[in-house]
């Protein structure tokens, strides 16, 4: 049994083309990225059989879709589903909401119990309340609730937080992380917000009009110099890192991987304990001589991969870290003057560290 | 002189043409309301269009071809009488068929409407929730169309009890079998019985008042129930 997420569709509307074929990793979150046009819905509502697209589409072995005409309708695929928009139904109690996949599921293959769900999502004191009275953090939240009773092999998350306020945002991104680290449950996100992506997501397929760009582990599609992620204003480079140690004195926490130390601002956290930051391309320079006195504290060595000129007078560099990619922007001036090329051995200035997790 | 005792069968059946009417034709205008509702395109106009044509022929022009479809020389009637039963003319059942046709616009079109405010998104929702197209129907379309199922109930009783033309052509009026208020009216006035022709009027516009404030009173309470 193989196990992961297999898609290959074709789909041609009147306006929109669809070409797309990628496997995901069977368990983790795997983002579907790109602008608005870009497919990630029809993708997604395609794997959900909303859509009847040619193609295929197998996930953890089992086939929900071929070529040879097999097309399981959506109600027989094991899959839970969140909407952009909640889509409760207005009809039903936010119980009554929870129960109606959960009822529909034969006890013995409920893998999710409803007070579990619950609790997770922090929905027993809404359980009484009508769609209509929620906020919508809290909508969003019974919805993934509502899709999770369903026990499903895979959870489909359409732009989940697209028009969240921000502290709603900030009250459903740990459910959704917890979810997969607790159910094992492997996640399809549809965003177009690389913040959430940074946040969450383990793999990436990044899509443009319809085609899929490129599809990999996240680290390493953000800093691909040749997909349109590493030449935005918020390009950055993710980095997994274990904490190490924590400075007390100065409240700062070290955190190791496999390019060396970065210390971040934090307060005492579990020796061991993984976390992922986030590096901005912009927040990274570049010396060829070690920088003794300066204000910085993360200074990483590094190894020059690739410099491209996407921008008049600017160069955006990859370099490796211990064979962990990162971005710096520099000025065209300064990579002249420093001679900065493929194969070069420099210094990485690090301004900035965001720690996600 | 007509009586009181004599305005009761009449009563009667007009009643009764108007339960049975309403019945059948919400078991026949939910599914075609439904497929209405679903579809876009030829086949669609031209269901929709045969769906409404009541609304604009004559009455009597219906009921002239339902005669002649349902009479003993006609194919329904026609294929009746050759299995041994009688032809659907001068029958309740007949007038029954008649005010199906000349009410189904009022039954099938709040139908299609609520069912097209319903929208395909919580029937995906449900389909993501394993449940199957029936399943979907009756627990969320259904539902959700309520409103739509109240007024096509109320419209569809209300102007089944008002017909008059495609009764009188199909039925006839035959007291006790066939004879609905709206002719008796008819033969009052022809008589010059006008006190009798008030009476049953007069009953008939209160009647018809009262059932559409309920209906407004009722659908406005459904709207606010489920927030």
């Amino acid at each position: 049994m193989s196990t992961g997420i297999e898609a290959r569709f074709a789909l041609t509307r009147e306006s929109f083309a669809l070409d797309v074929a990628f496997a995901a990793p069977g368990r983790g979150i795997c983002g579907l990225f790109g602008a608005s046009g870009a497919g990630k819905t029809t993708v997604l509502r395609c794997i959900a059989g909303l859509e009847r697209a040619r193609g295929l589409c197998r996930v953890n072995g089992r086939t929900w879709q071929d070529e040879a005409g097999v097309f399981l309708p959506t109600h027989r695929r094991p899959l839970g589903y969140v909407f952009q928009e909640a889509s409760l139904f207005p009809h039903l109690s936010v119980r009554g909401n929870l129960e109606y996949g959960w009822r529909r599921i034969p006890p013995a293959q409920r893998r999710i119990g409803f007070d579990d769900a619950v609790a997770w999502l922090g929905l027993r004191p809404l359980l009484e309340r009508w769609p209509g009275t929620l906020s919508g953090g809290e909508r969003q939240r019974a919805a993934i609730a509502r899709a999770l009773l369903t026990s499903p092999d895979l959870l489909l998350a359409d732009e989940p937080l697209t028009g969240l306020d921000e502290s709603s945002k900030a009250e459903i991104l740990p459910y959704l992380d917890r979810l997969h680290d607790e159910l094992d449950l492997p996640i399809l996100y549809v965003t177009h917000s690389l913040d959430e992506i940074s946040r969450i997501a383990e793999h990436l397929v990044v899509l443009r009009e319809g085609r899929v760009l490129g599809s990999g582990p996240v680290a390493e599609l953000m800093t691909r110099v040749d997909l349109p992620l590493s030449h935005r204003d918020d390009a950055s480079a993710i980095v997994a890192a274990t904490v190490a140690s924590v400075d007390e004195t100065y409240g700062l926490v070290e955190l190791a991987f496999g390019g060396g130390a970065l210390w971040v601002p934090g307060e005492s956290q579990a020796r061991g304990r993984p976390v992922r930051v986030r590096v901005f391309a912009r927040d990274v320079s570049l010396t060829r001589v070690r920088p003794e006195q300066t204000s910085i504290l993360n200074v990483l060595d590094v190894v020059v991969r690739e410099v491209v000129h996407d921008r008049p007078g600017q160069a955006l560099v990859r370099v490796e870290a211990g064979g962990v990619p990162l971005l710096a922007r520099i000025t065209a001036k300064s990579e002249a003057r420093l001679q900065i090329g493929p194969g070069v051995a420099c210094y990485a200035q690090i301004k900035g560290v965001a720690l996600l997790a | 002189m007509a009586t009181w005792e004599s305005l009761i069968p009449v009563a009667g059946v007009t009643l009764r043409l108007a339960a049975v009417t309403t019945a059948v034709l919400l078991a026949a205008g939910t599914p075609l309301a439904w497929w209405l509702a679903r579809r876009t395109g030829f086949a669609k106009d031209v269901i929709a269009s045969v769906v409404a044509l009541p609304l604009v022929l004559p009455p009597t022009v219906l009921g002239f071809y339902l005669l002649l479809l349902l009479g003993p020389w006609g194919p329904v009637g026609g294929a009746l009488t050759a299995l041994g039963m009688d032809s659907l003319a001068f029958t309740f059942s007949g007038i029954v068929v008649g005010s199906v046709v000349y009410s189904l616009p009022f039954v099938v079109q709040p139908l299609q409407v609520a069912f097209e405010a319903v929208g395909t998104r919580p029937l995906e929702a449900a389909a993501t929730l394993r449940a199957g197209p029936l399943d979907r129907f009756f627990t969320v379309a259904a539902p959700l169309a309520r409103p739509g199922f109240l007024t096509a109930t109320v419209l569809g009783f209300a102007h089944t009890i008002g017909e008059f033309g495609v009764v009188l052509m199909v039925g006839g009026s035959i007291p006790g079998r066939t004879r609905v208020l709206s002719i008796a009216i008819f033969e009052h006035v022809e008589a010059s019985e006008y006190g009798q022709a008030h009476v049953i009027a007069a009953g008939m516009l209160g009647f018809s008042l009262l059932v559409l404030i309920a209906l407004h009173g009722l659908t406005r309470r459904l709207r606010g129930e489920a927030p």
